[in-house]
């Protein structure tokens, strides 16, 4: 069923930091593609992608868990255009959201995920994880909704944000929004955006790491923080990798 | 091997060292002395190249090279290996991934062959073995966690491994007790007490020296080398302070 017709602007919230102009690239119609995955009670599935091209994208997929289900996504967001991974989950009795996400550039591309996590019944866990490294004008973003419903009591739901920027100009930007209507709940949510350590950068420079292999060495245990989840080492290496080429053409 | 004329050295425009002259031989071990203040930490971080510290004047010639005209890791890949006072945590960085990059890193800069996985992780057990250094401490991130003994052990873990020729040991002794600090001064000697190797070492304290017997001993106060003589300085200081063995001299 079609959703949007129209492009939205950043005066929506969801919408806030997206880049308009690269979406009406795309067209609207690109707003109506929603993939919608069901997981029945007692399912686990898992999905590792790497995203971002020379182009804009747009991914949007909606995931219904049922009761005990666990759904795991990790998502690297390494192209030089627009993109935007956008994930709702609807958690049933005891269902697991475990998200992990990357966003790593330079230029001028803004890179986000935004994700809408709705615990609808109780003792529901989600734990999303999302690092952000850039440069130039490069942007990240980390859009969080967590919704709470009122019986959804003994829910656990973290969202964690870290920002590396490597060079002034660029900027990542952190939302979480929580709506908790039970009151028998824990909701973390932590952000900060920091630079590389200058003091780590020179010990190991004192060890014989010329500064493109320490930098390497430094972002890719940042960004190991959002896939250590990602238990099939294999994908979880693609991942780094994807996200570490990326970092190629980085000062 | 290192050769230190007239250094001037200066941090955030605060001058530090004022015409520092000193020479240390392929197979010295030249322990450094001085009170708190004098510069001791800033010399160590200016001969290892730290952003910052700025000199002024003077010059270093390692082993026929301008070390300054060096970058920091140029400077290891030379041969030049500094042991922090701190010791520097890495999260997310195991020492096993740490140390063999920067091995091969300095082996490639030299036009060496680099080390296997395998011929790495043996080196490793060898050298941690000699610092009685758990090998599970290595597979580990880097300093994270450890104590300031073993972070002290394993700054002589990462100096057997990377194997230099000169060895700067900024108060290598402080935070180990009394048994560590004979496992640390054991470790040195092992892997540094050689003909064609020298250590500059930096320390407050004759129990160290006790174990790494020095060759010279320099007193460092205000920025420059004020005396240097035999080990019998480093247990006149003991004995009787900075100030009465400075004024006498």
């Amino acid at each position: 069923m079609p959703e949007a017709a129209t492009l939205p602007s950043n005066r929506d919230e969801a919408w806030r930091y997206a880049d308009i102009g690269a979406l009406a690239r795309l067209g609207a119609g690109a707003l109506d593609e929603w993939k919608d995955i069901a997981l029945a009670p007692g399912e686990t599935r898992c999905h590792a992608m790497v995203v971002g091209s020379d182009g804009p994208e747009l991914h949007r997929v909606r995931l219904t868990l049922g009761e005990g289900a666990r759904a795991e996504m990790f998502a690297v967001i390494a192209g030089s255009d627009y993109c935007r991974v956008e994930v709702e989950a609807r958690l049933a009795r005891g269902a697991h959201f475990e998200f992990g996400g990357v966003t790593i550039g330079g230029g001028t591309a803004v890179r986000e995920f935004v994700t809408r996590t709705l615990h609808a019944e109780p003792e529901a866990t989600s734990n999303q994880t999302v690092r952000s490294v850039h440069w130039g004008q490069g942007t990240g973003n980390f859009l969080g909704n967590i919704d709470v419903a009122r019986d959804a009591q003994k829910t656990d739901a973290a969202q964690d944000f870290k920002g590396l920027l490597l060079e002034k100009g660029a900027s990542a930007n952190a939302v979480p929004q929580l709506e908790i209507f039970a009151d028998d709940v824990k909701c973390a949510h932590g952000a900060t955006v920091g630079q590389l350590d200058e003091t780590a950068r020179f010990y190991m420079a004192a060890r014989g790491l010329p500064p493109e292999a320490a930098k390497r060495l430094l972002v890719r245990a940042f960004i190991g923080g959002a896939l250590v989840a990602l238990e099939d080492e294999g994908e979880q290496e693609r991942l780094l990798e994807a996200a570490l080429d990326a970092l190629g053409d980085a000062v | 091997m290192l050769k230190i004329t007239n250094l001037h050295a200066e941090i955030d425009g605060k001058k530090i060292l004022n015409g520092l002259t000193l020479e240390v031989a392929a197979g010295e071990v030249h322990a450094i002395m001085g009170p708190n203040g004098a510069g001791k930490s800033t010399l160590a971080y200016v001969l290892g190249g730290r952003p910052g510290y700025e000199v002024t004047a003077g010059s270093v010639e390692f082993m026929g090279q301008d070390l300054l005209d060096l970058e920091p890791h140029e400077r290891a890949a030379a041969g030049v290996f500094l042991g922090f006072q701190y010791p520097v945590e890495i999260p997310g960085v195991s020492n096993v991934q740490f140390l063999r990059e920067a091995l091969n890193s300095q082996r490639k800069a030299r036009g060496e062959e680099p080390l296997s996985g395998g011929e790495f992780l043996k080196l490793a057990k060898e050298k941690a073995a000699l610092l009685r250094l758990d090998m599970d401490m290595l597979k580990r991130n880097v300093n994270v966690g450890f104590s300031g003994g073993e972070k002290k052990r394993a700054e002589m873990v990462q100096m057997g491994i990377l194997d230099p020729k000169f060895a700067i040991l900024d108060e290598t002794d402080s935070g180990l007790d009394i048994d560590a600090l004979r496992v640390v001064g054991e470790g040195i000697n092992a892997i540094m007490r050689k003909d064609d190797k020298a250590v500059l070492l930096i320390t407050h304290y004759q129990r160290l020296l006790d174990v790494v017997a020095p060759d010279r001993v320099s007193i460092l106060a205000g920025g420059r080398i004020v005396q240097t003589g035999g080990p019998e300085l480093a247990l006149r200081l003991e004995e009787e302070g900075y100030d009465a063995v400075m004024a006498d001299a």
